[in-house]
C-alpha cells in the first residue's frame, strides 16, 4: 500500500538535527531540543509501527518514480519494529547525553551529529533500494566517526582508526559487490533484484557477489574473521556514544544480512554452512574474549560479538522457527546493549574507574538502582522470564528441528560464557567489598552533579530495563511479532507484490 | 605563490568565480552542473584567493564561520523535498511554477533542492580546507 | 576499452590492498582512496560501456529510439565520489590529529586501545 508519510522518521531527525546545528552555540536549549525530538520521534516511528501492524507493508516511491526506476522506501514489520527500536534506545541515549555528555562535546556539535545517525539508522531500516542503503550506510559511519572522536582524547584517535579503517573498506567491499550485482541485473530495487538474480545463469558469480555482501555486512557486525576492530574501539568514546554504537551500529549490519539473504540471495547449503561457521566462530571468539577482560565496556564489546553469533546462527539454520529467533534476539539485544553501556557510564560516574579489579561494593552502596542494572545483565545470559531466554529458545527449537547438535551445544556453550561472565562482573563490581579509589581531578563524579543530570542518567536506564522487562514478559506478542516477520522473510512474495503491484 | 600577479588576479577572480558558479547552479536542470558542481567552484574561489592571500585574509572575507552555511543549505534542502508532502505527493516529488520566470527559467522544488547543496556543498568544503590548513 | 578498464581495476584493487596491509597511517589512506577508485570504475565497466546518446526523450518523441547510454551507473558513480570525498577527507584529518596526539604513524605503535583500563 502505498504511503508517502513512511520517510517521516528519517525526515523528522534530519529536521531536528537541522533545529540543533542552528542552536549550535545554546547548550541547554540543544538538550531540550533533542529530548523532545527524541519523544516526537519514537511517537512517530510507533505510529508507522501500528499502522503497518494493521494495514501490511506500506511503500512509498521517492520522487513518484515508480519501481524498480526510482528509490523505494518500505516499512514491513521488521523494519517498522527496528525504527521503532531505534528511536527507543535514541530517546534513552539523548536523555543519558543531558547527563553526562561534557559541554565540550556539545560544542563540536555532539547533539546534531547523534541525531544524523540515527537519521541514517532509520534510513537504513526503511529503504527498498540496494544503492539506497549503501549511502544511508555512509550517512551512519560518517556521524560515528565523528562522535567516535568527538573529544579528541588518545585513546579514542587510536580506536577511531581502526574503527574507520575497517569501516571504509567494509564500504568498498560493499560497492564492489553492487557494482557486480547491477552488472548481472542492471538493477538496484531489492524487490527487483529478488525476481531478477533468481534467472541470472551464471550462477557463480551470484555466489561470488553474495560472498562480498556476507563480508562487507560481516565487517560491520563485527562475525568471527572480522571483528577486530569493535573491541578496539568501542570502549574508547563517552558511555553514552558506545551505548548507541553498541546497541545499533552492528545490528544494522545484522538487519541487512537478514534482508539480503532472505530477499535476494536464497542460500544455497554452500552459503548457509559459511554462514553457521561464521555464527558458530563468533560465539565462541566473543565468549572466550570477554573472559578475557577487565575493563568492563571491553567485556561488554566482547559480549556484542559473541551475541552477534547468535543471530546469525538463525540465519544459518534458515527455518522460520530459526530466523524469527534471531528477529526476537535482535529486538533484546538492541535495548539490552543500549543499555549495558549506559550502565558502565553509570557505574564510571561513581567511580571513575572502568577496571573489574579496582570496582566493587556497588550493591550496598546503590541496592535499588543495582536491581535495575541486573535486569539487563541478567536478561543477556536469558534466564528464563527475561527476555534473551526467548530468542534462544526459537533459536534451539530451529537448530532442533532440523536435529543440529553443533548448533545447540555452541549456543548453550555461548549462554554459559555469558552465564560465566556475567556471574563474575556481578561479584566483582556489585558483591566484592568497595576499595579506597583515589579521586580523578579530571572527572566529575556522580555526586557533583546537578540533580537534573543524576536523574537524567539514572532514568535512561530505568526506561530500558523496564522495556527489556517488557520484552521479557510480554514475550508472547513479541513471539508472535517475531514470527510474522520470519514468515514474511521466507517468503517475499508480499513484499515483492507491495513494492512492485501485481 | 605570493606574488603580485597571483595575488591581483585572485582579487578579481574571486567574484567572477561566484558569479559562474551561480550560473553552472542555474543551468543544472537540463544541462550539465548542478548544485554540486557550483558548490565546489564556488569554494575553489575561496580557496584560490586564500593561496595568493592566506586562509586569515580568506576568513575575514567570508565574515562568518562557513560550517553556518551547512544548517541553512540543510534546511533548505529538506523543506524542497518535504514540500509535496503536505500536499499530498510523495517526498521529492518536482513542484514547478506554472509560468517562467524571466532570465532564470521556470522554476520548481528542485532548483531550491540544488540551493540547498550549493550552500552545503561550500560550507563542508570551505570548513575541511580551513581545518586542514590550520597549523599546516 | 573492456580489457583495459579491467586491467586498470585489478591493479587499482591491488594496490589499494597493498598499501591497506602496509603500516604506515597515510599509506592506509592511499590504500583506501585507490580501492574506493577501483570500485567507481567497477561500476563504470559494469554499467556497460556503450557509444550511445544521452538518455533524453526529445519534445518530439515518446521514447527513446537511438542507442542510449544507462545514465544509472554515472548516479552512483557520482553519488560515491562524492560520499568518499568526505569519507577521505576526514580521514587525513583524522590520521593528522592522531599523529599530533600520538607522534607516530606507525599503527603498530598505537597500542593505547589495548591498555588493560
Amino acid at each position: 500500500m502505498s504511503n508517502p508519510y513512511i520517510v517521516l522518521p528519517v525526515l523528522f531527525q534530519l529536521f531536528v538535527a537541522v533545529i540543533l546545528m542552528f542552536a549550535w552555540n545554546r547548550k541547554n536549549l540543544q538538550k531540550l531540543i533533542s529530548v523532545v525530538g527524541s519523544l516526537i520521534a519514537l511517537l512517530i516511528s510507533l505510529a508507522l509501527l501500528i499502522k503497518v501492524n494493521q494495514e501490511g507493508i506500506q511503500t512509498m516511491q521517492a520522487g513518484g518514480w515508480i519501481a524498480p526506476f526510482g528509490i523505494t522506501f518500505v516499512a514491513d514489520t521488521l523494519s517498522a519494529l527496528l525504527v521503532v527500536l531505534t528511536a527507543t534506545s535514541g530517546l534513552a541515549v539523548s536523555v543519558f547525553s543531558v547527563g553526562s555528555v561534557r559541554n565540550a562535546r556539545i560544542k563540536f556539535g555532539y547533539f546534531p551529529i547523534f541525531h544524523l545517525l540515527i537519521m541514517g539508522l532509520s534510513g537504513a531500516f526503511l529503504t527498498g533500494d540496494i544503492f539506497n542503503l549503501y549511502v544511508w550506510f555512509e550517512i551512519i559511519i560518517i556521524s560515528s566517526f565523528v562522535l567516535i572522536t568527538i573529544g579528541g582524547e588518545k585513546a579514542q584517535l587510536e580506536g577511531a582508526i581502526k574503527y574507520v579503517a575497517m569501516n571504509l573498506l567494509a564500504s568498498v567491499v560493499f560497492l564492489t559487490a553492487i557494482a557486480i550485482l547491477y552488472g548481472l541485473t542492471g538493477s538496484l530495487n531489492m524487490a527487483d533484484l529478488s525476481l531478477q538474480v533468481a534467472n541470472v545463469s551464471n550462477r557463480g558469480l551470484v555466489n561470488v557477489t553474495a560472498i562480498l555482501f556476507l563480508v562487507g555486512f560481516g565487517i560491520k557486525s563485527a562475525v568471527f574473521p572480522l571483528y577486530f576492530w569493535l573491541p578496539a574501539s568501542y570502549h574508547t568514546p563517552p558511555p553514552a556514544i558506545s551505548a548507541i554504537f553498541g546497541g545499533l551500529l552492528t545490528k544494522v549490519g545484522v538487519y541487512a544480512m537478514l534482508r539480503v539473504f532472505t530477499l535476494i540471495f536464497i542460500p544455497d547449503d554452500f552459503l548457509t554452512t559459511v554462514i553457521t561457521v561464521m555464527a558458530l566462530l563468533t560465539i565462541l571468539s566473543g565468549g572466550f574474549g570477554a573472559l578475557m577482560q577487565n575493563n568492563i565496556r571491553k567485556v561488554f564489546s566482547y559480549l556484542i560479538i559473541c551475541h552477534i553469533g547468535f543471530m546469525l546462527a538463525g540465519l544459518g539454520i534458515y527455518s522460520t522457527v530459526a530466523i524469527a529467533g534471531a528477529v526476537f534476539y535482535l529486538v533484546h539485544d538492541i535495548v539490552v546493549k543500549t543499555n549495558l553501556f549506559l550502565v558502565s557510564g553509570v557505574i564510571f560516574k561513581f567511580r571513575g574507574t572502568y577496571s573489574m579489579r579496582l570496582l566493587g561494593g556497588f550493591y550496598k552502596e546503590q541496592p535499588l538502582m543495582s536491581l535495575f542494572m541486573a535486569i539487563p545483565l541478567f536478561s543477556l545470559i536469558g534466564i528464563p522470564p527475561l527476555s534473551g531466554f526467548w530468542g534462544k529458545l526459537l533459536l534451539i527449537e530451529g537448530a532442533m528441528d532440523q536435529s543440529n547438535i553443533l548448533m545447540i551445544v555452541f549456543i548453550l556453550l555461548g549462554s554459559f560464557l555469558t552465564l560465566f561472565i556475567i556471574a563474575k562482573l556481578w561479584a566483582e563490581v556489585f558483591w566484592k567489598d568497595a576499595q579506597e579509589l583515589p579521586k580523578k581531578k579530571y572527572i566529575r563524579y556522580f555526586d557533583e552533579l546537578k540533580p537534573l543530570k543524576k536523574q537524567a542518567m539514572l532514568a535512561s536506564v530505568v526506561f530500558l530495563s523496564l522495556i527489556s522487562l517488557g520484552i521479557g514478559f510480554g514475550a508472547e506478542w513479541v513471539m508472535q511479532l517475531a514470527l510474522r516477520i520470519a514468515e514474511n522473510l521466507m517468503d517475499p512474495s508480499p513484499y515483492i507484490q507491495a513494492v512492485l503491484g501485481s | 605563490m605570493k606574488t603580485i600577479i597571483f595575488k591581483t588576479a585572485s582579487v578579481f577572480l574571486l567574484p567572477l568565480l561566484l558569479l559562474f558558479s551561480v550560473f553552472i547552479l542555474l543551468r543544472g536542470h537540463y544541462l550539465p552542473g548542478g548544485g554540486f558542481v557550483g558548490g565546489l567552484m564556488a569554494s575553489t574561489a575561496f580557496v584560490i584567493h586564500s593561496f595568493a592571500n592566506g586562509v586569515e585574509r580568506t576568513k575575514n572575507i567570508v565574515k562568518f564561520h562557513p560550517g553556518f552555511l551547512m544548517p541553512v543549505g540543510l534546511a533548505l534542502a529538506l523543506l524542497a523535498g518535504s514540500l509535496p508532502l503536505f500536499l499530498g505527493e510523495t517526498f521529492m516529488t518536482g513542484l514547478w511554477m506554472d509560468q517562467p520566470v524571466p532570465v532564470i527559467g521556470s522554476v520548481g522544488t528542485a532548483l531550491f533542492f540544488d540551493t540547498g547543496v550549493y550552500l552545503v556543498v561550500i560550507g563542508v568544503t570551505l570548513t575541511i580546507i580551513f581545518t586542514i590548513s590550520e597549523g599546516l | 576499452m573492456e580489457i583495459l578498464l579491467v586491467i586498470i581495476i585489478g591493479l587499482l584493487y591491488a594496490a589499494g590492498i597493498y598499501m591497506m596491509l602496509r603500516r604506515s597511517l597515510v599509506k592506509l589512506i592511499i590504500g583506501l582512496i585507490l580501492l574506493g577508485n577501483g570500485a567507481n570504475l567497477l561500476i563504470f565497466l559494469l554499467g556497460k560501456i556503450v557509444k550511445g546518446e544521452p538518455p533524453i526523450i526529445g519534445s518530439t518523441e515518446k521514447m527513446l529510439g537511438e542507442l542510449y547510454a544507462d545514465p544509472v551507473p554515472q548516479a552512483l558513480i557520482l553519488t560515491a565520489i562524492v560520499i568518499s570525498f568526505g569519507l577521505q577527507a576526514f580521514a587525513i584529518i583524522l590520521i593528522k590529529r592522531a599523529y599530533k596526539v600520538v607522534k607516530t604513524d606507525d599503527l603498530d605503535e598505537m597500542n593505547a586501545t589495548d591498555e588493560d583500563l
